[in-house]
């Protein structure tokens, strides 16, 4: 897929949940094309201490508008900065980068897309995608809080949602992975994108119970273009980049200890 | 437009500017961002004998402007690059040059006649800042005796432009620079990263799992150019200068210092199409001082 630098136009910059943001871009021109669980790098302006790009998801592409959103929770200084972002100011951002998932085989299947914290993001454009397709998902997400469960209107919009907070104050009390429509329903296929600790544990299910699962990784990254193999993870084949050969990989195709 | 072309040796390029190496991968990763036909050189990533995994995870910390990178030589092998990576590039019309790294002189040579053999790969960047391992693991780039030995090895068995590369972490950089030039370089380039370190305080762990690692990016520029300005003292062979290069200006610092090409390297991530953006940064300049070729500023520092 072709990548391009793009001067997006920030069309409006939402404040979301206690500590996330949510950027609605629109593209100059014609918007790229682009996959669920892909990302992008975007350049922070006027922050002397982010020399690097950041690495983040694309949350959703809404082609009637032009737009691409991206969903951004404030961790450090890059992040910070990019929420001070108002309509009218430009982000620089490469894009599209990396693999996204795979949902070659998800027609009428059961697929259940599990995000945890901001892991939420890049399950919305694939909740959509899949919709569009004709398969409708399970979305199962989960926070510390429910002022950290994000974009709980939109999943519904996509197909059925279900929530898991930590404290309990909304959905199911627990982690993702004590969710009871797990024993519930059968499913083909697990997406997840969260905390390495959450998608371990999903992963693990996953396997019990023979399922196929797709994990995205949030490894630190440089280039995102795969030139400098700072980003690589351990997989059955060796280092792999998860900037280009993820950040999406199958968790067969993982080092892991499940 | 002015005449941007510029000589290492017996290497000519279009124009000074060429990709510093492990940081633009084999080229064809930034395709979609430069033609890469408009890029003076293009420096692979650094090749060795057999394939290496390089270090664990974690491999990178940003720091002040600049990043700490301990990627340990990840490569295919140098078989790999001959029968898959070269037939990719040897197309591309400009100079396709190979980082050259090892661990023994025997490493060296046997990569380096590899690559002699292949025909569109007319120059080789020596990358004397890997530890020897056979004598004790010190650097070989770090002592004047070991430089000779290895540039002195290469040089038998090379016989197209040789570059070699330098490490910062030395007391004097032009002593250096002379043993390489007297053990046969046609050029040295300068710098490779400087060693450095960062901590996250919180968990009282190292940032990266070696520890230490290698120091790039805007934050190391002045201490390159000062030993760019001294090395380009020392020397009669051409020096390309490398080291915190961000922007045409900083490009044409290197060379009013002494450099007759220049490198961009972390730069490339922050925006993959720098380095056609400092050729023409470049081209710019001359015009506006009213230089017709660019080997006018080389070394043209007012002192
Ligand atoms: C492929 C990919 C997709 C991502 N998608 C999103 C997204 O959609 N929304 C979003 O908000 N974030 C996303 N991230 C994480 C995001 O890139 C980091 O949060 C961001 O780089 C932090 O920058 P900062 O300058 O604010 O924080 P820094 O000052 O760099 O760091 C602040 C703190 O955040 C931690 N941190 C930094 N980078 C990461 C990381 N990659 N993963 C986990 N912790 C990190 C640091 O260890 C530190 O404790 C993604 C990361 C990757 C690799
Ligand atoms: C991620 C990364 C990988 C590198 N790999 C190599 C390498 O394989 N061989 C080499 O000679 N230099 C390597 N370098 C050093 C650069 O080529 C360059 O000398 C250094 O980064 C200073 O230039 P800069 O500040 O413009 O990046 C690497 C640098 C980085 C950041
Ligand atoms: S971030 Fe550079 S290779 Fe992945």
């Amino acid at each position: 897929m072709k990548k391009y630098i793009i001067d997006f136009c920030v069309s409006s910059n939402e404040a979301l949940g206690n500590n996330a943001i949510l950027l609605k871009l629109k593209a100059p021109g014609q918007m790229p094309e682009m996959r669920p669980g892909q990302f992008v790098e975007v350049k922070v302006e006027n922050e002397p201490n982010t020399f690097l790009r950041r690495p983040i998801s694309i949350n959703y592409v809404d082609r009637s508008k032009n737009e691409m959103w991206l969903l951004v929770q404030k961790v450090g200084n890059g992040t910070r900065k990019l929420g001070e972002l108002k309509a009218g100011d430009t982000l620089n951002c490469v894009v599209p980068l990396g693999n996204g998932f795979d949902t070659s085989a998800v027609k009428g299947k059961k697929v259940l897309l599990v995000g945890g914290g901001v892991g939420v993001a890049p399950m919305l454009m694939l909740g959509a995608t899949l919709k569009a397709e004709g398969t409708t998902p399970t979305f199962l997400l989960g926070a510390r809080t429910k002022d950290m469960l994000l974009e709980q209107d939109l999943f519904e919009k996509n197909g059925q949602l279900y929530v898991t907070t930590e404290d309990g104050t909304a959905g199911e009390k627990g982690f993702v992975t004590n969710h009871s429509i797990l024993e519930k329903e059968n499913f083909d296929k697990i997406f997840v994108c969260g905390p390495t600790p959450m998608m371990k544990a999903v992963a693990k299910f996953a396997k019990s119970k023979n399922i196929c699962c797709e994990v995205s990784l949030e490894n630190k990254m440089a280039c995102g273009l795969g030139a400098c193999l700072c980003c690589v993870t351990e997989t059955q084949e060796g280092h792999k980049c998860v900037c280009t050969d993820g950040p999406v990989f199958n968790i067969n195709e993982l080092a892991w200890q499940i | 437009m002015a005449d941007l072309t510029t000589h290492i040796g017996n290497l000519t390029l279009k124009n000074p500017v060429m990709t510093a190496s492990g940081t633009f991968g084999f080229g064809l990763e930034f395709a979609d961002f430069v033609n890469l036909e408009e890029i003076g050189g293009i420096i692979v990533k650094g090749t060795t004998l057999h394939k290496r995994e390089g270090n664990p995870y974690p491999r990178l910390a940003e720091t002040p402007m600049g990043m700490i990178n301990a990627v340990g030589l990840q490569n295919k092998g140098v078989d790999y690059f001959v029968e898959h990576t070269y037939p990719q590039l040897k197309d591309i019309n400009t100079q396709i040059i190979v980082n050259v790294a090892g661990h023994s002189i025997e490493d060296y040579t046997a990569c380096a006649e590899r690559i002699n053999a292949l025909e569109k790969i007319n120059a080789i960047e020596l990358n004397i800042s890997c530890p020897n391992v056979k004598e004790g693991g010190m650097s070989f780039g770090t002592s004047c005796p070991m430089v000779e030995k290895v540039v002195g090895a290469v040089r038998k068995v090379y016989d197209k432009t040789l570059i070699v590369k330098l490490t910062p972490n030395v007391t004097d950089i032009a002593e250096i620079a002379k043993a390489a030039e007297h053990a046969g370089a046609d050029s040295v380039s300068l710098i490779n990263t400087l060693m450095g370190m960062a901590i996250d305080a919180e968990k009282r762990k190292p940032l990266i799992s070696t520890v230490t690692g290698g120091l790039s990016g805007a934050c190391v520029k002045p201490v390159a150019l000062r030993m760019v300005w001294q090395v380009a003292k020392a020397v009669k062979i051409p020096v390309v200068g490398l080291g915190g290069i961000m922007n045409a200006t900083d490009a044409i610092e290197f060379m009013l210092a002494g450099a007759s090409a220049i490198e961009i390297g972390t730069a490339n991530f922050i925006d993959p199409a720098i380095t056609v953006k400092v050729a023409k940064g470049i081209d710019e300049y001359l015009e506006r001082h009213g230089f017709k070729s660019v080997k006018e500023i080389i070394g043209a520092l007012e002192v």
